[in-house]
């Protein structure tokens, strides 16, 4: 039954949502890790979306999940700025500042979620056909 | 006299199959709206029910000599074409969210309405079974 593979679908869709929503939690929640080196500051962090593909789904009819290629670091020049007086300042009193943008994040996590909201609403429907096409006759 | 099940049903369970498949689509569109590069794509449904229903089918092309290759018949489990964005985003995605969400309802809803005639014609056939 063909229904059963909206499951997958959406599944591979909300778990990439997820992966998603947990890279923005993580980035917001690093906003302002500050650090006395360039190398040990956080990055901004975004995941790599690509569309699954399956041969024999594809060639039968071209529906296809989402996979996760990866996740890269973003490549914006991180803050520098100059406090001599921060514990964690370097011998030339800056400090660096992750590359997060806040508000680039939470636009990111309202997308994000309403595409997870997507795929429930997609996952949902399909189980409620599934049980009325069981019940079929009854 | 003699009922025939399979007539019974009309073409109701080939749209139920093809609305199945479309579902699958939709939903596998709704994945997709934030993968770059992925292209929505849909069923040319009303031209496959068409096609289920016609006797005539689909055109098929003649192979007169050896070696002439006879393409698949692949008509019946409907045609995938790629949907027109409204506005297509830059990251080369044309799934728009809110268009897939719409044909997905009316997808859902038309599945449902197929359902309810077999349904229906059940409830009839065991009526008669019955005698009631």
């Amino acid at each position: 039954m063909s229904s059963f593979k909206i499951f997958d679908i959406a599944g591979s869709g909300m778990n990439a949502q997820n992966l998603r929503l947990s890279l923005v939690s993580s980035n917001l929640a690093n906003a302002d890790s500050v650090s006395s080196s360039i190398d040990r500051t956080y990055r901004a962090r975004h995941p790599v979306f690509a569309a699954q593909l399956n041969e024999m789904l594809d060639q039968q009819n071209g529906s296809s999940g989402v996979e996760i290629k990866g996740v890269v670091e973003s490549g914006t020049p991180l803050v520098q700025e100059y406090a001599p007086n921060h514990p964690l300042a370097n011998e030339d009193g800056y400090i660096f500042k992750p590359n997060v943008d806040t508000v680039e994040e939470l636009a990111n996590m309202m997308s994000a979620s309403r595409s997870y909201q997507n795929n429930v609403e997609a996952m949902n429907t399909a189980k409620q056909l599934l049980i009325q096409t069981l019940r079929i006759g009854q | 006299m003699s009922i025939s099940i399979d007539n019974a049903f009309g073409n109701h369970i080939a749209a139920l199959q093809l609305r199945g498949k479309r579902m699958e689509l939709l939903a596998s569109n709704l994945a997709n709206a934030d993968t770059p590069g992925f292209k929505a794509k849909d069923l040319e449904f009303h031209s496959v029910l068409k096609e289920a229903e016609s006797a005539v089918g689909p055109v098929i092309l003649d192979s007169t000599r050896e070696g002439h290759m006879v393409p698949e018949d692949n008509r019946s489990a409907g045609t995938v074409m790629y949907r027109v964005p409204a506005q297509a985003s830059l990251d080369g995605n044309s799934v728009e969210s809110q268009i897939e969400q719409t044909k997905f309802a009316e997808n859902a809803l038309q599945y449902q309405v197929s359902m309810q005639f077999v349904s229906g014609t059940i409830q009839g056939l065991l009526t008669a079974i019955r005698g009631e």
